[in-house]
């Protein structure tokens, strides 16, 4: 490995052949500020576009100065990163920027999490010494996603989550000039795209121009009125990120505590997903093990590999990008219409509330949980299974308006029935974690025998795509894992070419899995972030009693109660859905 | 999405000029400028025919059809007039020729006559600077152009009398 010697003002640095000066300089403690660039590392995921230039730097020999983000240390330089030639070039160039952009932020959606706002801050710009045009783009409204473009300042994240990460395609510069927006084809709004809804264009834009559609005030409204009777469920990566809204380190576990503030704020029950998430894996693990022991006794009919089908992006994803697969993955809703489902019949009818008073909130990291919620299969004469989901951002902001101070608040539980979960439920929050609940419950119902083991580490970790293969007492089962629509779409290739080798795959459509959602906290290019999310996941798995779906008592007590058995006719009806052609 | 409305022969040409190079994405740029010779003008449809045969998304496509002054989304004329307003042409009185064509013609830049004879669009540089003010109508290129000549020109194609001129 060649090394290259330089000095980053007059500290000298020992950096390997291809490192970028703004690399070298951060590994020796310079932080060299930066807009449109951004990082993730471990997941190949990188935006370089060299555009804003707010990273310049002088570098002694040469006459213009350089984006720090995209030039190469080489041996013998000599850099300068805050001499007041730089510092000049860097102020007139958020300037410039700002003179541009609506000063509204006292009002904005982003407001103490833009990074446009900080590095203004951090620059300590006091005045705008250029005045001219300003963009007048108008405002485009999906069910999940708000376009703001007058706020957008061309740092390109979006398009590289859009396009080079997800390979869905939707965002691109278009125009010229200073007309030049970020937009889909023909500028079309959002929602008369292939937009999935991923959010993942949200969870990295610096500034406020993609947020999410805020549904904090009907919630408020539905808490406030008495005719109702207003139920809450989490999803489990809420609780592995919410913390960080209230200052607490990466990666703090806060069930207990989100309860809590969920109870204060008014709620009438305070559910989990986890419960769904437990019922999603008795479904969709028994039509894996109907597929697959129709598929060994030769049926040539069955349909294998089975995909999960958790994921509403994913869903999105596959309806647009590979109709004719529409009959592979399973048919289970995704944990968050099962439980709006069960809680508008099952639960409603236990408590005596109908339906039409009865408002079922959901807590997601999720944006295109917005939209699945929409969905119009998944209501009844109008009334929808989910009133309104929330991101985890949103429901940060909701307990801040209830004036809860969250860090001090005590641990609570969830209520019973649809409170009560598994390890197996948790995980499903990060990549592997739902393939791995369902091979737990369906290895002991294939084999009739107790697993010799709970954790799966071969399904773990972080790498794009991944593959197992299970020894199912005797039976291999191969298992594919892919998160990011972008390793998504290359297994999907190979079942379209007849080449996968798979019996079941998981795909999440955000990098991480849920954990790294659209309505997460924003990680501002860290991914350690991510990694630390996922460790608390599985540190709650770790904890619980329970770690096999199918030992939910409350689960049984469902299907004793109301379901009768899983895939049943009752279960097909309020649990199952189906997938539309929208090539 | 829009569904396609195109005719057969409509998506043939377009697949041919695709596949003429090797249904490459980065021979994007190469592609438009052909299809847009042979049809005229690239509308959406267009867009996303020749988006599916590149295996790119349509909005790279719109991305780069709107970069390029060159490409058009409305059909042009029969004979489609561009003027020059590189900075060479601009200092030659390219403005006073350009307000010459709108007045004649009753049609502003980027328009098309109601006959849908002549289309009028500004460039920039032909790489003919030593002709300025420089104006081309089809393929044919006009020298030293000034708003006295204007109305000749456009009499050569309304007679029907510029065989020699190639339309796009």
């Amino acid at each position: 490995m060649e090394m290259i010697n330089l000095t980053i003002d007059h500290k000298p640095v020992v950096v390997r052949k291809g490192t970028t000066v703004l690399k070298a300089a951060s590994s020796i403690g310079i932080d060299i500020p930066s807009l449109c660039y951004m990082k993730l590392d471990d997941m190949n995921i990188e935006n370089k576009p060299g555009g804003c230039r707010v990273c310049v730097v002088e570098i002694k020999g040469r006459r213009n100065l350089a984006p720090a983000c995209c030039t190469e240390a080489a041996e013998g330089m000599e850099v300068n990163t805050h001499s007041i030639r730089v510092v000049n070039a860097r102020r007139t160039v958020v300037e410039l920027i700002l003179s541009d952009h609506p000063a509204d932020c006292l009002i904005c959606a982003k407001s103490g999490n833009c990074e446009l706002q900080n590095m203004a801050t951090h620059l300590g710009i006091r005045q705008i010494h250029y005045q001219g045009e300003q963009s007048m783009y108008r405002e485009d409204t999906s069910p999940a996603i708000i376009r703001e473009i007058n706020k957008c300042i061309m740092c390109r994240r979006c398009e590289t989550m859009c396009n080079e990460v997800q390979t869905v395609g939707v965002l691109s510069a278009v125009n010229r000039g200073f007309q030049a927006v970020v937009a889909p084809a023909f500028e079309m709004n959002l929602d008369h795209s292939v937009c999935t809804y991923c959010g993942q264009c949200v969870a990295v834009c610096p500034t406020g121009a993609l947020t999410e559609v805020d549904e904090t005030g009907a919630v408020i409204r539905a808490l406030s009125d008495p005719t109702k009777t207003v139920v809450v469920q989490t999803a489990p990566a809420v609780r592995a990120a919410l913390g960080e809204e209230f200052g607490m380190p990466a990666g703090t576990l806060v069930t207990g505590k989100m309860v809590a503030a969920l109870r204060r704020l008014g709620f009438d029950y305070v559910f989990d997903t986890d419960f769904a998430a437990d019922l999603t894996i008795l479904e969709e693990g028994t039509e894996l093990l109907n597929r697959l022991s129709a598929f060994m006794e030769g049926d040539k009919n069955v349909k294998l590999p089975i995909l999960t089908s958790c994921c509403p992006a994913w869903v999105k994803f596959f309806e647009h990008s590979f109709p004719e697969l529409k009959d592979i993955p399973s048919t289970a809703r995704s944990p968050q219409q099962m439980f709006g489902s069960i809680a508008k019949t099952y639960f409603a009818d236990k408590i005596g509330v109908k339906r039409e008073n009865l408002v079922v909130v959901s807590i997601m990291p999720c944006l295109a949980k917005k939209y699945e919620s929409s969905r119009p299969e998944f209501s009844v004469n109008g009334n929808p299974d989910v009133d309104f989901a929330l991101s985890t951002r949103e429901l940060a902001h909701l307990i801040n308006l209830g004036n809860i101070e969250f860090k001090t608040l005590p641990n609570e539980e969830f209520d019973k029935p649809l409170g009560e979960s598994t390890g197996a439920a948790v995980i499903f929050g990060t990549t592997g974690g739902v393939i791995e609940a369902a091979v737990r419950t369906a290895y002991e119902i294939f084999t009739g025998k107790p697993l010799p083991r709970v954790d799966f580490e071969e399904l773990r970790g972080m790498d794009g795509l991944r593959k197992a293969t299970i020894d199912f007492n005797g039976t291999p089962i191969n298992i594919g894992i892919a998160h990011g629509l972008g390793n998504a779409r290359k297994l999907l290739e190979d079942i379209q070419a007849g080449n996968s080798e798979f019996h079941a795959i998981e795909i999440m459509s955000c990098p991480g899995g849920c954990i790294g959602g659209g309505g997460q906290p924003y990680h501002h290019g860290d991914a350690e972030i991510l990694k630390k999310r996922q460790r608390a996941i599985y540190s709650e798995d770790k904890n619980k009693t329970l770690r096999k779906s199918h030992e939910n008592p409350y689960i049984t007590k469902l299907y004793e109660e109301f379901l009768g058995a899983p895939m049943s006719e009752k279960a097909h009806h309020l649990l199952h859905t189906k997938y539309f052609d929208r090539s | 999405m829009s569904k396609i409305k195109l005719s057969e022969k409509t998506i043939g040409i377009i697949q041919q000029v695709c596949s003429d190079f090797r249904n490459e994405g980065s021979e994007l740029i190469n592609v438009l400028h052909q299809v847009q010779g042979k049809l005229g003008y690239l509308p959406a449809e267009v867009q996303e025919v020749i988006a599916k045969e590149l295996n790119i998304s349509v909005a790279k496509v719109y991305g780069v059809v709107t970069f390029y002054s060159f490409f058009t989304m409305i059909p042009m004329g029969e004979h489609p007039i561009s003027i020059c307003m590189g900075t060479a042409c601009y200092v030659r009185g390219s403005e006073q020729v350009l307000a010459e064509f709108k007045r004649q013609l009753s049609i502003e830049v980027g328009q098309s006559t109601a006959d849908n004879k002549f289309s009028l669009n500004c460039l920039r540089c032909v790489g003919a600077c030593g002709l300025a003010p420089v104006v081309m109508v089809g393929e044919k290129v006009y020298g030293r152009v000034s708003p006295q000549q204007v109305k000749n020109i456009i009499a050569e194609y309304k007679e029907g009398g510029a065989s020699e001129a190639k339309t796009a």
